[in-house]
C-alpha cells in the first residue's frame, strides 16, 4: 500500500515541479511590466538584505596611555613625572585630550645653599596637575626604520588649560606644547611629548609666571 | 605569512647586532601586529562597484595610495577611524579607504552601505552631549566640565562640575541645572539655564583667618550652542548666580565661560 503511494508521489513529482516552474513562470510574467515601471523592484526576495551601517564597523576614536619623564618646576628644581592620558579623535586633523600627572619639587638654590631653611614641607612639595586641550596634527606622515619597515606617524601641536595642585593651592594653568605619535602598528601608539604649564604663583614673595618644562615618554592604545 | 615574519627580524638582528633596543621594539611591533590576526574575526565585506578603490597607506589625506581593488573584488572593513576606514583585500593588502569613497561601496548582496557622518540633523535630535569650558567667574579663572541630557528635543537636564582658581581662594562647584532651547533644529541654537548647586570655597594658605565653607548657590544663564561639523559644538554662555551666604548678606557672581562640546 505503502509502495503504490510512493510510485504514485514519484509519478506526479514531474508533474508538480512543472507546475511550480510554470507556475513561476507565469509569476514572472505577471511581474514582467514591472521591470519598466520605476517603483516596483523586478525581484522581491523573501530575504531581508542587511546593509552595513556605521554602527557595524568597529571605530577605534579613543586613545588612552600612560607617561613618564621628567618635569622641572621653575626655581624648584626637576623631578620624574608620570600621568596618565585619554584622547578622542573627532576628525583626522583635530583631538580632545585630557591628562594627568605628578612629580615632586626639589629645594630651591636658596634652600640648598642657607643650609636649613625651608620654604616648603613635605607634603607641600608634590605636585599634581591636570588639563584639557586642543590638539591638532600638524605633520601627519610615516616614519621609516631601514627600508622594510614603514610606520605611521605625526607631529601634533596641544594647548589647553587646566589646574596644578602644588605647595597647598591651586593654580589655574595654561599648558602648550608639541609632541610626536608613532604607531607601532593600527592601535598601539609611542610618544614623545614636550609642553609648558604656565601658572601664576606668589611663592618667592612676588606675582610670576612660572613656566614649568616636561618632556614625557608614553605609549597608549586606541580603542 | 607569520613564518616570513619571523625570518625578517632574524635578517634584521643580525645585519644590526648592536641596537638591541631596535630590535625588541621589532620584535614587540611583530607580536602586536600577530595579535589581531590570531584573533581571527569575522569582518563584514564590501563589494567595489566604482571602477576602483583607492587604498591609502594611513588614515589622512596626505598618505599615498598603494593599492588599488578593481570593480567587484570583495574587500573586509576591519575598524575605522575618524573618517577613514581600515580594510583587508582578498590578497591580504590592509589600508585606509576614505569614508566618502566607502559610500560608494555595496554589500556582497547588493545593498547600499551607510558610512554617512553626524550632520546637523544628529545635532538635533542628539540624546547626550559632554564637553569643558573655561572663562571668567567675577575675575577668577573658572574651567567646567559638564553633561548634558535631553529630555526633550527643548529640554535637557545637566550636571556641572566647575573649578575655580581665585587671587584670595579657590573653590569647587557642583550644579544641577535645566536647559530650555527653543530653536533646537537651528544651527546657532540660544538656551536658557537654571539650577542650583553647591559651593566648597577654600581661602588660600596666606589669608589664615578664613575657614574653608560649603554654601548653596543658585545659577540663571542664557547661552549659545554653536554646530560646528562632525559632532563638536561650540558652546558660550553667560550665568548669574547668588551664593547663599551663612553671613547675612548674600554675594552676586558673574560668569562668563566658552569651551567645545561634542554630543551623542
Amino acid at each position: 500500500m505503502e509502495s503504490r503511494i510512493c510510485i504514485f508521489l514519484l509519478k506526479a513529482l514531474p508533474l508538480l515541479v512543472l507546475l511550480g516552474l510554470s507556475g513561476g513562470c507565469s509569476l514572472l510574467r505577471t511581474a514582467e511590466p514591472a521591470v519598466y515601471s520605476e517603483s516596483e523592484p523586478v525581484i522581491k526576495p523573501g530575504i531581508e538584505r542587511r546593509t552595513i551601517t556605521e554602527a557595524d564597523i568597529d571605530s577605534e576614536d579613543f586613545e588612552v596611555g600612560a607617561f613618564v619623564g621628567v618635569m622641572g618646576i621653575e626655581d624648584f628644581g626637576s623631578n620624574v613625572v608620570y600621568g596618565v592620558r585619554a584622547s578622542y579623535h573627532a576628525t583626522e586633523d583635530f583631538f580632545f585630550e585630557a591628562a594627568a600627572g605628578a612629580t615632586r619639587a626639589d629645594e630651591t638654590s636658596y634652600e640648598t645653599l642657607s643650609g636649613g631653611a625651608q620654604l616648603l614641607t613635605d607634603s607641600q612639595r608634590d605636585l599634581y596637575y591636570y588639563n584639557l586641550s586642543l590638539g591638532y596634527n600638524v605633520l601627519p606622515g610615516e616614519s621609516f626604520i631601514g627600508s622594510r619597515h614603514a610606520f605611521n606617524s605625526a607631529l601634533y601641536l596641544v594647548a589647553g588649560v587646566g589646574n596644578t595642585e602644588f605647595a597647598d593651592d591651586s593654580h589655574f594653568t595654561y599648558s602648550v606644547g608639541a609632541g610626536y605619535r608613532f604607531l607601532l602598528n593600527d592601535w598601539v601608539a609611542l610618544h614623545l611629548d614636550f609642553k609648558d604649564h604656565i601658572f601664576e604663583s606668589d611663592l618667592l614673595g612676588t606675582d610670576k609666571y612660572t613656566h614649568n618644562l616636561e618632556g614625557t615618554v608614553g605609549l597608549s592604545m586606541f580603542f | 605569512m607569520r613564518t616570513d615574519r619571523c625570518t625578517l627580524v632574524i635578517t634584521d638582528a643580525r645585519t644590526l647586532p648592536c641596537s638591541r633596543l631596535f630590535i625588541y621594539i621589532l620584535l614587540l611591533w611583530q607580536c602586536l601586529q600577530g595579535a589581531p590576526v590570531l584573533a581571527e574575526e569575522k569582518y563584514h565585506e564590501v563589494r567595489v562597484v566604482e571602477p576602483y578603490l583607492e587604498i591609502h597607506t594611513g588614515p589622512g589625506r596626505g598618505y599615498p595610495v598603494f593599492h588599488v581593488v578593481d570593480r567587484g573584488e570583495l574587500v573586509e572593513v576591519i575598524k575605522r577611524r575618524t573618517d577613514w576606514f581600515m580594510v583587508r583585500t582578498r590578497r591580504g593588502k590592509q589600508g585606509w579607504v576614505r569614508r566618502a569613497d566607502m559610500e560608494l561601496t555595496l554589500t556582497p548582496d547588493g545593498a547600499s552601505t551607510q558610512f554617512s557622518e553626524a550632520e546637523l540633523g544628529d545635532f538635533t535630535r542628539r540624546s547626550r552631549e559632554t564637553g569643558f569650558l573655561a572663562g571668567d567667574f567675577e575675575g577668577a579663572n573658572i574651567m567646567s566640565v559638564y553633561a548634558d541630557y535631553y529630555l526633550t528635543r527643548n529640554l535637557s537636564v545637566e550636571l556641572a562640575l566647575s573649578q575655580v582658581f581665585g587671587n584670595f581662594s579657590d573653590a569647587l562647584t557642583a550644579s544641577a541645572n535645566l536647559l530650555a532651547q527653543p530653536f533646537p533644529e537651528w544651527r546657532l541654537s540660544p538656551f536658557f539655564l537654571l539650577g542650583i548647586g553647591v559651593i566648597y570655597t577654600d581661602p588660600n594658605v596666606t589669608l589664615v583667618n578664613e575657614q574653608d565653607r560649603t554654601e548653596q548657590i543658585s545659577n540663571v544663564g542664557v547661552g549659545v550652542r554653536w554646530y560646528l561639523t562632525r559632532r563638536f559644538i561650540l558652546r558660550a554662555e553667560y550665568q548669574n548666580h547668588v551664593i547663599f551666604q551663612d553671613k547675612d548678606d548674600n554675594q552676586e557672581i558673574n560668569e562668563w565661560k566658552a569651551g567645545f562640546a561634542f554630543f551623542f
